[in-house]
């Protein structure tokens, strides 16, 4: 072979690999993160919202009370 | 102090037992201790590495006067080679090619199998164990015990937004 090769990238190496990934990186991660926020943390404030909407809490005592759990308060019938 | 030269005892001693007393030797091949010799691990060796394309000398060292020859011709230019001489100048200075490094083997079968039949083996001992050796169950785990378990954590309401008592309906007192 006459033809010299051109000489190889000997410096920068790991600039341009950041270079490429680091905003891939950065990228995916923010996709990551809305991901979570609107697949698993809105559901689940929206579930707890709808949960207290409802609670009456006087009633769930009593439910709870008459099952016989407390040991402070027994049931009705004791 | 110890080391007795094999010369100075040979007249008095009978041969094999002068092979047990020379300590420093490794040349045992002609008792028939060994039967290679050891390599001087002091001298640049050759190696067949996948990671270490250029060993630290050539594969064969001592050529005969027709390698020798060959040698010289390769000092010119290599068009004038033949493919075999090119080819045996190869094989002068490495063993085996690339290829034949990373030919591929049967070992894995073998590394399979020996897991696999491990693991049964490891299995036949569990369900030895299971019956000769566990005592027996904590009353905790009957199923009459679970199911009042489950009746008290439902009446506790444990997780009922998300969780477990979420999924019990109770109005109508069945799962959800």
């Amino acid at each position: 072979m006459t033809m010299s090769l051109t000489k190889p990238a000997m410096r920068g190496l790991l600039a341009k690999r950041l270079r490429f990934h680091l905003p891939i990186a950065f990228g995916l991660s923010l996709i990551a993160a809305i991901a979570f926020k609107y697949a698993v943390t809105e559901p689940r404030n929206k579930a707890y919202a709808d949960f207290y909407k409802q609670y009456d809490a006087t009633k769930e005592f009593n439910a709870m009370k008459e099952a016989g759990i407390f040991e402070s308060v027994r049931p009705s019938g004791e | 102090m110890l080391r007795l030269t094999a010369g100075r005892v040979g007249g008095l001693l009978s041969r094999r037992t002068v092979a047990a007393f020379s300590f420093g030797s490794a040349r045992m091949a002609s008792r028939g201790h060994d039967v290679t010799e050891q390599a001087d691990m002091s001298l640049p060796m050759y190696c067949d590495r996948l990671d270490t394309p250029l060993p630290d000398r050539p594969y064969r060292e001592t050529l005969s006067p027709a390698d020798k020859s060959l040698k010289q011709k390769e000092k010119g230019p290599w068009n004038n080679l033949s493919k075999e001489e090119k080819l045996a100048l190869y094989r002068m200075t490495f063993n085996m090619t690339y290829a034949e490094m990373k030919r591929p083997s049967s070992e894995w079968k073998t590394v399979l199998g020996g897991i696999f039949f491990f693991i049964g083996f490891t299995g036949l001992i569990v369900l030895w164990q299971r019956f000769y050796v566990y005592p027996p169950h904590p009353r905790t785990l009957d199923d009459e015990w679970q199911s009042m378990q489950v009746k008290r954590m439902l009446d506790m309401r444990v997780n009922p937004v998300e969780g477990f008592s979420a999924q019990w309906d109770y109005e109508k007192g069945q799962w959800k």
